[in-house]
């Protein structure tokens, strides 16, 4: 089962919508806690709804290294593709 | 200077609570009275936020024991257990430990959070798994940090969140090992063992409990939550502080797994600072004695932590889903509690401040917690103060009119 890098990319910028309750403009490049404003725990949180979605744990060390919102897609993407 | 600049934000919010001349971040009392009673300021204040739960830090049993140690034993160790030696009392106050939770083991930390820091980074080595609670405290997850494993978190006090967990490490390889605590530090929740034990022995997995805020809390005889939910014998690992029921500093760990006392020389939290001063282990050592002869002092803090939430609920506040001796009271926002705890203050009554990233759901919090040693017009009193200053801030009618209050619940819950 093969979850495209793109749907993966549209379920990370969903959630990540949903989770900030205001309308923003997200890209690849977004820094999601400089641009976003999100604390560590907040990132985590919204971290565990993608991870629902995608039937995956990411490790914490995993989250601590994603800067953009590509860096997450790319994370995820890599975690699905070895779930 | 530039290396400070990335506390900028950090910075302008500690500055802005500074400069209202009463920073909870920064409090200094000048004499501690009693268990319940400090000085700040040359006036006295009611002491409704220092996690002493029995009371203990002004027994007289636990200072005489304390003193004597100190005057027999000296001030401090000057060093670690591993390299400069254990003393008599570092022993008998594991093997007190052991004894009280009727394990067969016990090492014991100079702090609670070095025993989450030691156990958690040296337990998990690099092919293990440590699947925590979101919501636990920040000496679990440093203590995940400094070791090799892989770390998940799992949604809090959700089994089946950690079911799914567990199914997605299914087939790899290491161990499997749970973290959770007794009772949660910041809106005095408790986790729901039994069903975690259901979790943890489907798949083979082994479980940590942090009993810090629940010991001389929860069971019979104050063990703690694995005690009060009779799954003691499924909890592989308990891990416990000196620092709240016990009135000292410190930590320990109890197992009853074979081959546990290799830790002593692996655990780099233990091994590389110096071992706790013989008055504390004294005082430590007395208040445990004091812990199991007197539950008279467990059913007092449990009579104040109801009568105390009870009466937050009853004048409108929000507080967190169960009576425990940690009661949060909601608040709207940040700038709300700093504004409402000083009016706590000049009231005479001394909570803490808890805010995000050290809260669940972003959540404000006035988090007091209630002692044994608190008298019925103590508890009385700080309901009412807790009351008027709302009434006052004209809070209530701002959270109703917003729709605020019932987001808060939802989320406190």
């Amino acid at each position: 089962m093969d979850t495209a890098v793109s749907d993966i990319r549209d379920t990370v910028i969903t959630v990540l919508k949903t989770a900030l309750q205001k309308p923003v403009t997200l890209s690849d490049e977004t820094n999601i806690v400089r641009d976003l404003g999100l604390d560590s725990v907040a990132v985590m949180d919204f971290v565990m709804e993608i991870e629902d979605r995608l039937d995956i744990s990411v490790p914490l060390d995993r989250i601590a290294e994603v800067e953009t919102i590509g860096d997450l897609v790319a994370t995820v993407s890599q975690l699905k593709r070895g779930a | 200077m530039p290396i400070f600049d990335k506390f900028d934000t950090l910075r302008q919010t500690y500055d802005r609570f500074e400069s209202t001349g009463a920073n909870p971040f920064n409090i200094a009392f000048e004499k501690i009275l009693s268990p319940t009673e400090a000085l700040l300021h040359g006036k006295p204040v009611l002491l409704l936020g220092t996690n002493n739960y029995l009371g203990l830090t002004w027994d007289e049993a636990c200072i005489a024991r304390s003193a004597a140690a100190v005057q027999s034993f000296g001030t401090g160790t000057t060093g670690s257990r591993i390299a400069n030696g254990s003393y008599d009392g570092h022993r008998a106050l594991e093997a007190e430990l052991a004894d009280f939770y009727g394990r067969k083991h016990c090492m014991i930390f100079s702090t609670g959070y070095q025993a989450n820091l030691g156990i958690l980074s040296t337990l998990a080595g690099k092919t293990d798994h440590l699947i925590l609670d979101a919501d636990s405290h920040a000496s679990i997850y440093d203590g995940s940090r400094l070791g090799h494993a892989q770390v998940v978190r799992f949604r809090h006090n959700d089994p089946d969140d950690l079911y799914k967990r567990l199914r997605r490490l299914d087939g790899q390889p290491g161990d499997k090992i749970i973290v959770v605590e007794g009772i949660y530090s910041m809106l005095g929740d408790h986790a729901p063992l039994r069903e975690f034990v259901q979790v943890k022995n489907e798949w083979g997995a082994l479980l940590i409990v942090d009993e810090a805020h629940s010991m001389g809390v929860l069971g019979e005889t104050g063990r703690g939550l694995a005690e009060a939910e009779g799954v003691e014998g499924d909890v592989d690992f308990i891990i416990g502080t000196f620092s709240k029921s016990l009135g000292g500093v410190g930590g320990f760990c109890v197992s009853d797994m074979d081959g546990f006392d290799i830790l002593r020389v692996a655990c780099r939290p233990y091994m590389f600072t110096a071992s706790s001063p013989p008055g504390v282990i004294a005082a430590t050592s007395e208040s445990l004695k004091q812990l199991r002869k007197r539950p008279e002092l467990r059913h007092a803090l449990l009579h104040n932590a109801h009568t105390f939430y009870n009466g937050l609920r009853e004048a409108g506040f929000c507080t967190g889903p169960e009576p425990s001796p940690v009661v949060s009271a909601v608040m709207p926002d940040p700038e709300t509690a700093m504004v409402f705890w000083r009016q706590l203050l000049a009231r005479g009554i001394y909570v803490n401040v808890s805010m995000p990233p050290a809260t669940p759901n972003g959540l404000t919090v006035l988090r007091s917690s209630v002692s044994a040693a608190h008298s019925d017009l103590q508890i009385r009193h700080a309901v009412n103060s807790f009351a008027a200053v709302a009434q006052d801030m004209g809070l209530f009618a701002h959270m109703q009119t917003a729709g605020e209050n019932a987001d808060l619940i939802r989320a406190a819950e």
